[in-house]
């Protein structure tokens, strides 16, 4: 069982390092990583995949470890709602920020979206609308377009962490549902977003 | 249940045309009109109707002839008398005050809420009359009857044909107790708002069809955008796209057979083209980039849209048969959301720089770009239908507010409201002659 979490952690590893290097090319760039990283997912998530039976127990073993990766593993003692009801938890984080005119994840979103997928993956049960947004800032069509981009990027994540298409929705706000009204640098870098919206089937 | 869109239209003529939310919307002249031809208009004649009428002709063609840019009017107070017809003008007062051209006119009751408004228009200098019309209308028409006048007065002095008596369309937001968004028609100068669809979900992207009678939108009701069509006497409407992702920026062909739009079903935004009666649809643009804003050329074999793909938004135009894109913007960091005038001469577009916005001007001919605007957050420029006017959205506080600029930049005035956030104004074509 441990060699299953050796094997979860360098795989966490790899999709880090492979995301971080798309996220700092340019948009189109990570288009065209995104099939390689496609290729990644499935090639090294299908054993993974084939022992989640086996998953039960590596997790009691886990969380009597106290080890912080845990929570990426998903509890399954406890439902998927109370996972997602659970203050501080690096669930309870479901908006992902973004750079102007941008729609590359940050370091720490990739984090946090690890998180995210791979409770997504573990919980076959729930599925996520990923709500793009973008600040106030350029026309409204073309925010529309922005706030797809950054759904879709994040899309590009949870299913790379093993989350499945069906499981994921993308729609795009534009600038149309600002979560802070006016015209400042603060009320625009909360907008420029991605809102994770969990529904437990 | 928040999904539940309701759908309010009424006919633009039976609402009351001063109910509170009219009452909101007034007209306030932000700019001078320096080299504006000085007219007067005399308050007319209401002596012989029974009741106070519901609007101030005069007053109305007033503020529409300020907002041109192209004419600048005497103020009431400064009349040097007040005639009613043109053999009651002593032409040298006239002339001592300035102007150099004058309106008389006054109204008759013909029945009981059925009137009849007589104008003259007169050339202060030759002194004689340059048109003379008699009107007939209604009570509740009264108000369109004055936009009428605006236009024929400003169609002779300035030989174009005049955009007053048209609509607009916009989008209302309104934040308080949950957010709303309202779909609404109303007159150029904001009068007569007429409520075509209110949903607690966003609406977006209002274009009229070239007949004036319809709306394409898209609406968010279903908790994601699809792209709808409204007639609007009937409120009879049709689901017209709802693919998967984006479903915006529906634009209608001057044949008004088709529809460009926005879809993101085969992967990033690009631009597609559908037949409103059979739903076919052809792919126009097939890039990575954002494609997004498509309008149709003034003949309608081209299509002009919003692209970054070369690094930062910029427009482009695409033949409406396909082929390579080509792209007419090449100043400023940043341009987008084209609306091209009637002729095809023009594109107006919001211009980015330094993170400023403002509404400019191109000139296809030259390439010559003109800013019209100056402050830093406008966006939504739309033609009026005889290419003169371009009205927009700008922000006022947390407010979107409505402007209209003269394309010469010399006249500007805003369409003010206290109610709520105003975006995404389009101006309607001509009406049809009844």
């Amino acid at each position: 069982m441990n060699s299953f979490n050796v094997r979860r952690k360098l795989l966490f590893l790899c999709v880090t390092s492979l995301f971080i290097t798309a996220c700092q090319t340019g948009s189109d760039e990570i288009i065209e990583n995104s099939t390689t990283m496609d290729g990644v997912d499935q090639s090294q998530l299908e054993p993974f995949d084939g022992s989640t039976n086996g998953v039960d127990s590596s997790l009691t073993a886990l969380e009597d470890g106290s080890d912080g990766s845990a929570i990426a593993l998903g509890d399954e003692a406890e439902s998927p709602q109370a996972m997602l009801d659970k203050a501080d938890s690096a669930l309870s984080n479901r908006v992902i920020y973004f750079q102007f005119d941008n729609s590359s994840v940050s370091e720490d979103s990739l984090k946090s979206l690890e998180a995210h997928g791979s409770f997504i993956a573990d919980n076959s049960n729930v599925s996520v609308r990923l709500e793009g947004h973008s600040d106030e800032r350029g026309s409204r069509e073309y925010n529309i377009a922005l706030g797809d981009r950054r759904a879709q990027s994040v899309r590009q994540i949870l299913l790379f962490q093993g989350a499945s298409v069906d499981q994921l929705e993308t729609v795009s706000y534009g600038e149309e549902q600002p979560a802070m009204l006016g015209h400042t640098d603060d009320a625009w870098s909360k907008n420029r977003r991605v809102e994770l919206v969990y529904q437990v089937n | 249940m928040n999904r539940l869109v309701k759908i309010l239209f009424s006919l633009p003529f039976l609402v009351l045309a001063f109910s509170p939310l009219n009452a909101a919307l007034t007209i306030e002249i932000s700019e001078g009109t320096e080299g504006a031809l000085p007219i007067a208009i005399v308050p007319f004649d209401t002596s012989k109707v029974a009741s106070k009428l519901s609007a101030d002709i005069a007053q109305i063609v007033t503020n529409d002839l300020n907002r041109s840019g192209v004419l600048t009017v005497l103020s009431r107070k400064s009349l040097p008398s007040e005639p009613h017809f043109s053999n009651q003008v002593k032409y040298p007062a006239w002339r001592a005050a300035g102007q150099d051209y004058l309106v008389v006119g006054r109204v008759l009751e013909k029945t009981t809420g059925q009137y009849e408004v007589q104008f003259q228009l007169l050339d202060v200098l030759k002194q004689k009359q340059l048109i003379g019309y008699s009107l007939q209308t209604t009570k509740r028409k009264l108000r369109s009857s004055a936009h009428e006048i605006s236009d024929l007065i400003y169609q002779k002095i300035t030989g174009v044909r005049g955009a007053f008596n048209t609509r607009i369309a916009y989008i209302r937001a309104q934040q308080n107790q949950g957010r709303k968004y309202i779909l609404q028609v109303a007159d150029t100068d904001g009068f007569n708002a007429q409520t075509v669809l209110e949903s607690d979900e966003p609406l977006m992207s209002p274009s009229w069809s070239p007949d004036g009678e319809s709306l394409a939108y898209v609406s968010f009701e279903n908790r994601r955008p699809e792209i709808f069509i409204q007639h609007l006497s009937t409120a009879k409407r049709n689901k017209i796209t709802g693919f998967k992702g984006i479903n915006s920026a529906p634009s209608w062909s001057p044949d008004g057979k088709s529809l460009a739009l926005v879809l993101s079903k085969d992967g990033g935004a690009d631009i597609y083209l559908i037949n409103i009666e059979t739903k076919r649809l052809t792919r126009l643009t097939h890039h990575r980039g954002i494609d997004t804003e498509p309008v149709w050329s003034d003949k309608g074999q081209s299509i002009i849209f919003t692209s970054d793909r070369g690094g930062s938004p910029q427009i482009y135009e695409v033949a409406a048969t396909g082929g390579k894109p080509r792209r007419i913007t090449f100043e400023g960091q940043y341009n987008a959301a084209p609306s091209v005038s009637s002729d095809g001469k023009y594109i107006a577009m919001v211009y980015g720089d330094a993170g400023q916005y403002k509404i400019a001007q191109l000139e296809r001919d030259t390439g010559n770009l003109t800013l019209l605007t100056d402050s830093s957050l406008d966006e939504s420029p739309s033609f009026s239908p005889n290419g003169k006017m371009v009205l927009y959205a700008s922000t006022r506080g947390d407010n979107g507010v409505l402007y209209a600029v003269s394309v010469d930049g010399r006249g500007k005035h805003k369409l003010s409201d206290q109610t709520g956030d105003i975006r995404e104004p389009v101006w309607g074509p001509y009406k049809r002659k009844q």
